[in-house]
């Protein structure tokens, strides 16, 4: 029983990893030590958006951990990202001290503009790192952990637990969209100077960015696939497939949901904090319910209940997005509504599945071949 | 009911008593608590609210494994459950037949704690009120169900559905960091052999025959290591064959478990039963053993008609 276990038999997941790892090799060298101008040179803007696409890998696998192992469809992830995010961006915020536009030493700028005199009760400790990557695990975690403790009780399941997610996140953007909560509002928070003490513009530091995310994409995947690969994830499976047996066999179903789902928001937290440093900036749009249901598309469109399904697809449909956004911006929509009819109707389990079907049709011949031979 | 009177209430009355304070007294009130305090701290005696499921022994020594007395259930307006007297030996294997709406399967579900009776009592061995249980706890207790419909988990093997099934900490951090043992392999291969599909181990559930899955079913039930198994239905939908495999594994099953078993077709119950109870309305219409039930004036009278 090694570090190796959980990886046991996930081919794809082994593949993804290697491919992640050459990447996190590669893109760095090819961006310090290649010069500009050579054609394998690496911009420092291609790293970050690489990195950008590693958490959303990383939210879409914990989303993909509830939904394709759980059997709960979380309209309201984003919601877990976002607030991992704005724990990360009030520590940015705190970094800048006193080279904000109204220079004041403590207060950020929007307070000042605000006419704010203090600062609020919880934006302290938020100057210390420590206490920022607790609450970064911790916050979105206790909200998972409150909400689901009410939902799961209650047994609510299914298109309503959805809908009440999907309320969550919608009822947090509106909340932070006003002044008064104390978290800037519609602008949100940005011009962000540094992080830990690192110049947040400066090359070594998103090269620093992404290979964090990496990493985490990395742990955070063992992690999911040591829980799905333990006897928890076998009962979180048959949960999904038959809830009211699992509860007369004697399990608690709500505590299990209860222990999925808050890892998960957990996870999805920890992308929102890598997240924001690399795009510089964190607002109420974050928690927009579209945001959330556009991730559920892109584990749909990678393969459910595959894991490594979630990662292609996060990354294939924000690359998608980003080269579509450029050349039609108005076109984005249709195309991502499009792509996931398409998924559902032809493709029901994802590039994962089509993957695996592919493997499975090139293997055969050759076993009928040998057959045939023998 | 007055203060001085809930006052002297056992610790029993203090904690599952419906009674409502008169709070005119105030003096009287606190002279209640007070003697309600000392109640809670003798030492003598163990709270049931302390009392956990698993921490809960069967208690046999008189004979019946199950005591069902007096129960009512109704369903708006609809007595599912009339005054229902019923007793089950440790070790018996029981029939329950009886037209349909006879209450077999509210029964079962009031057994398994997923229906609550208006009235009466439900104990299992002398000592554990079934009533006072969720579901999971009496699951725990040793009362295993299987229900009319087989519901296996379709995405799992048949290895790890008996796995999933077996008697083990099932709070989530054990089972998170649970490791088969060997012992655990045997027992689940052991049952793999009881219910004859050892071949089929690795195969997924879903894709077995609709008597596979029932016998999957049972074999999940013996997993929990129950002492009492409620069978609802288990030839419902099989073949000759499968009905007299299953007929094998039901008697051979009794013994060391008690088993309950519901069934319409008479041949199957005619084939495995020492003792047969017909329900009728919600209550028991007649009990012995087959023969004597079947010659019953009023059995033949329900089945029948007049």
């Amino acid at each position: 029983m090694g570090l190796l276990q959980p990886l046991k038999g996930d081919t794809g997941g082994q593949i993804m990893l290697a491919v992640l790892a050459l990447i996190a090799i590669l893109v760095p060298i090819l961006n310090l030590l290649v010069p500009e101008g050579n054609p394998l040179h690496v911009s420092t803007f291609t790293v970050t958006l690489l990195g950008k696409y590693l958490t959303y890998a990383l939210l879409a696998v914990a989303v993909d951990l509830v939904w394709g192992y759980l059997g709960i469809l979380s309209l309201g992830h984003g919601a877990f990202f976002a607030l991992g995010g704005y724990a990360m961006g009030m520590y940015l915020m705190r970094q800048i001290g006193d080279r904000g536009v109204y220079g004041d030493p403590l207060l950020p700028d929007f307070m000042v503009f605000l006419d704010w005199q203090q600062l609020p009760w919880f934006w302290q400790g938020f100057d210390q790192f420590w206490y920022a990557a607790l609450m970064i695990l911790l916050v979105p975690g206790l909200l998972a952990f409150v909400f689901g403790w009410l939902a799961f009780r209650s047994r609510v399941t299914g298109v309503y637990l959805s809908i009440i997610t999907q309320a969550l996140t919608y009822a947090l953007m509106l909340a932070f969209f006003r002044n008064e909560m104390g978290f800037g509002g519609n602008n949100g928070l940005t011009d962000f100077k540094d992080l830990l003490g690192f110049d947040l513009q400066a090359d070594g530091t998103r090269i620093g960015l992404f290979l964090a995310s990496a990493l985490a994409l990395a742990l955070g995947y063992w992690a999911c696939r040591w829980v799905v690969t333990s006897k928890l994830g076998r009962v979180a499976v048959a949960v999904r497939d038959a809830e009211s047996r699992v509860r007369f066999i004697g399990y608690r179903v709500d505590r299990v949901k209860l222990a999925i789902w808050t890892f998960s928001a957990v996870l999805a937290g920890v992308a929102g904090a890598l997240y924001v440093p690399q795009v510089g900036i964190i607002n109420p749009g974050e928690f927009s319910p579209l945001n959330s249901i556009e991730l559920v598309v892109w584990v749909a469109i990678g393969g459910r209940a595959t894991l490594y399904g979630a990662v292609i697809g996060a990354v294939l449909v924000n690359y998608g997005k980003t080269v579509f956004t450029g050349a039609f911006p108005e076109a984005w929509l249709f195309v991502l509504g499009g792509l996931f009819v398409l998924v559902t109707v032809f493709l029901p389990a994802g590039i994962a599945g089509l993957l695996k079907t592919l493997r499975r049709r090139r293997a055969q011949p050759e076993t009928i071949q040998r057959e045939a031979t023998t | 009911m007055t203060n001085s009177d809930s006052g002297r209430g056992s610790s029993r009355d203090l904690l599952h008593s419906d009674r409502t304070f008169d709070f005119s007294g105030p003096k009287q009130l606190w002279q209640g608590f007070g003697q309600d305090f000392k109640e809670l701290t003798r030492r003598d005696r163990q709270f049931s609210f302390m009392i956990r499921a698993k921490d809960l022994e069967l208690d046999v020594s008189h004979g019946p494994i199950l005591y069902l007395d007096g129960l009512n259930v109704s369903f708006d307006g609809f007595k599912a459950i009339n005054e229902l007297n019923l007793y089950i030996d440790a070790g018996e294997l029981r029939c329950v037949i009886g037209p349909n709406g006879a209450g077999k399967t509210t029964m079962m579900d009031i057994i398994t704690g997923k229906t609550r009776p208006d009235s009466g009592s439900a104990f299992f061995g002398q000592k554990i009120d079934l009533l006072k249980l969720t579901e999971p706890e009496i699951a725990e207790v040793g009362i295993g169900r299987k229900f009319q419909k087989p519901t296996v988990f379709e995405h799992h093997s048949l290895f790890e559905n008996l796995e999933l099934a077996m008697a083990a900490d099932k709070r989530v951090f054990p089972t998170l960091l649970a490791r088969l043992t060997g012992k655990e392999r045997d027992r689940i291969d052991e049952v793999l052999g009881i219910i004859g599909l050892r071949e089929l181990a690795r195969r997924e559930a879903g894709t077995l025959s609709h008597g596979q899955k029932q016998w999957l079913e049972i074999g999940m039930l013996l997993m929990q290591d129950p002492h009492l198994l409620l069978v609802d239905e288990p030839v419902a939908g099989m073949t000759h064959q499968e009905m007299e495999r299953t007929a094998e594994l039901l008697t051979s099953l009794a013994g060391k478990h008690t088993v309950v078993v519901v069934e319409h077709d008479m041949d199957f119950v005619r084939s495995i039963a020492k003792r047969v109870t017909v329900l009728h309305q919600g209550s028991v219409l007649a009990e012995g053993s087959m023969d004597e039930v079947q010659n019953d004036p009023r059995v033949v009278e329900v089945y029948l008609g007049e």
